[in-house]
């Protein structure tokens, strides 16, 4: 366990120089205080949109970048996420935050149920097969009579008490700081996660399984928790968006594109690390934002064209990620390994 | 249930499932030439669709004379992506071998979508319309002949993989790339030519589906996750096991579709991709 006690003392990132540690607090200021400096409601909603994307992406990399199975299905959690919390609130009148958590749990079964039968399958099988269950839970919840079925739900309005009921009419200022909360507590746990025994194991099965399993490692229950974990991440980040716009439709909670476009960020920005899911939410978010302000309209898909093709000329020419080609040049200008 | 409304319902779903198999063939020998799951391969599709659609509605062509048109251009768009992306993409991990083909059929999906809109089209008047009847069974013309030229399709393909000298070459490289090299085979110019006759295949499918189906940005979706199960199903690289996992879809779908509920019929298919994959991972049948 030699590898084991040097990697729980490693730091967050690699022993930084005095100007990469000034520029991290910056960072940290500059999340902290974000809303006061930027005060427009769009600057806001961009940034939640950034800080929960960055949570999903995550979520993906937990089963991508650390197990190394391709997840396709990532958007049937962020649908029970947001279906869990909207469906206690709306017919029984119990606060979202206790939805957060049966969400998270629902997430978790789910999670086993797709995974006990499926995870045993390696690359593309895994993959498709949980492209096609993502489908399937769509086409149910389409047509799920007792949740609103094609419709949806609403979330019911609720003014009293905002914080008990998650919903905030007047200013988008307590969204951001949630998602903030929420998108820091996702990457803490992924940060122990990566230090871990279990984080250790599940990078060595996935680098060599043949190896890893001769070891003892048993593949598929470790496959499984880290989908369970990553499951229940995208749960908390299904929740904080239902809160946000207050409708759920399964056409778009439960999509493909949902899914698709949390592996594009994690690519994009480097699958594997623990900050690249955050910079390709970076990348991506306001490229799609501001696509749709320069050239209107949702219906003309501008942002999926680029998103397209940046993450095909990622996959071609920089496979690790464009937060390799940051470390790169850090390490080169500073020399540290 | 009569017997009549079964026997009707088996048929359809054979010949959709020709069309099923026809778009596979082209995902299983490209999977079966280099390990790569083409997952852009729903957007050759469409894209063959509109060709079809664009030549009948500039170029008044009707999409029975423009076949070999649509084939032979989707079969250069396959040669253009073998050597603009895939060469690359080979060298890359497999996570980065999906992303980017999936990239791929995100950038072509949104692209057809922004040109063209999402509105559904339909090719009007062509040339082969109408139904015949066969004791009780009626089935669309442009069904049977499609049905046929699928047959037809996969006839050639067989002929050329197991009788032509460079048929059999594309069986050497599959089986083992390296050793196809070292006896002179030119593998770089097999993989290209896989990716012409997959592609190939599905501008056939495309433009015989454009008679008779919607033509949208996203039709391929749909198609392609067949495919999917289909490739997976027969055993992936297997020709004769596409053929007959596309078929056996295009009957389940049908049958399901008729018996328990038509809104649940790619569930159907889905559950059976996945009965298979975990009980028998190497497909129905073998490899070739």
């Amino acid at each position: 366990m030699d590898m084991l006690e040097k990697a729980r003392a490693e730091r967050l990132w690699p022993r930084p120089p005095l100007w990469v540690s000034a520029l991290g607090a910056a960072a940290l200021a500059l999340l902290i205080g974000y809303p006061f400096i930027f005060t427009t409601s769009f600057s806001h909603h961009l940034m939640i949109l950034i800080l929960l994307y960055a949570l999903m992406a995550q979520s993906w990399n937990v089963v991508a970048g650390l197990s190394g199975q391709i997840s396709l299905g990532q958007a049937i959690f962020f649908g029970i996420g947001a279906y869990s919390s909207t469906v206690l609130f709306a017919k029984y009148g119990i606060t979202p935050w206790a939805g957060l958590m049966v969400g998270m749990l629902l997430s978790a079964l789910a999670a086993v149920a797709i995974g006990v039968p499926t995870l045993r399958l390696r690359g593309h099988y895994f993959a498709i097969a949980t492209l096609l269950i993502g489908s399937s839970v769509q086409i149910v919840f389409q047509r799920w009579d007792w949740v609103g079925a094609a419709s949806g739900l609403y979330v019911p309005i609720e003014r009293t008490s905002p914080l008990f009921y998650l919903q905030f009419h007047t200013s988008k200022v307590p969204y951001y700081y949630l998602a903030l909360g929420a998108a820091a507590a996702g990457y803490l746990v992924v940060w122990k996660l990566r230090r871990s025994r279990l984080g250790f194991r599940l990078q060595a099965l996935r680098d060599e399984p043949d190896a890893a399993a001769s070891l003892g490692i048993a593949i598929a229950r470790h496959k499984v928790l880290a989908f369970m974990i990553s499951a229940a991440m995208m749960s908390v980040a299904g929740t904080f968006y239902a809160q946000y716009v207050l409708v759920l439709d399964p056409e778009r909670l439960f999509s493909t594109e949902i899914s698709i476009i949390v592996l594009l960020m994690t690519v994009v920005g480097g699958s594997g690390t623990l900050w690249g899911p955050a910079l390709g939410a970076a990348i991506l978010v306001p490229l799609s934002e501001y696509s749709r302000i320069w050239f209107g309209g949702t219906g003309r898909t501008i942002d999926l064209i680029l998103y397209g093709i940046l993450i095909l000329f990622v996959c071609m020419w920089r496979p690790s990620g464009i937060l390799s080609l940051l470390a790169e040049r850090i390490r080169r200008r500073t020399g540290i390994p | 249930m009569s017997r009549e409304l079964i026997l009707q319902a088996v048929i359809s779903g054979l010949l959709m499932g020709l069309i099923y198999a026809l778009v596979a063939v082209g995902l299983t020998l490209i999977f079966g030439l280099m390990e790569i799951v083409n997952f852009a391969h729903g957007e050759f599709l469409m894209l063959a669709m509109f060709t079809a659609f664009w030549f009948w509605a500039l170029g008044g062509l009707d999409p029975m004379l423009s076949l070999p048109f649509v084939a032979i251009l989707l079969a250069l768009a396959g040669i253009l992506a073998h050597f603009g992306i895939i060469r690359r993409l080979l060298k890359a991990p497999m996570l980065a071998q999906v992303c980017g083909t999936f990239g791929l059929g995100v950038a072509l999906r949104a692209g057809a979508q922004f040109l063209w809109t999402p509105d559904f089209r339909t090719i009007a008047n062509p040339l082969i319309a109408g139904r015949v009847q066969i004791g009780p069974i009626f089935i669309g013309q442009p069904q049977l002949i499609t049905g046929g030229i699928c047959l037809l399709s996969f006839a050639a393909l067989w002929w050329f993989v197991t009788r032509t000298e460079t048929g059999l070459g594309l069986q050497a490289t599959a089986q083992d790339r390296q050793a196809a090299a070292v006896m002179g085979i030119p593998t770089e110019r097999m993989f290209a030519l896989g990716w012409a006759i997959g592609l190939g295949c599905v501008g056939i499918a495309g433009t015989m589906l454009s008679t008779f189906y919607y033509i949208f940005p996203d039709v391929g979706t749909n198609f392609a996750l067949l495919a999917f199960v289909a490739v997976a199903l027969g055993g992936f690289g297997s020709i004769l096991g596409s053929l007959l996992a596309g078929v056996s879809i295009g009957v389940v779908e049908s049958l399901g579709g008729l018996l328990v509920d038509p809104s649940y019929k790619t569930l159907i298919v889905f559950g059976l991709y996945l009965a298979v994959v975990i009980f028998r991972p190497q497909g129905l049948f073998g490899r070739f």
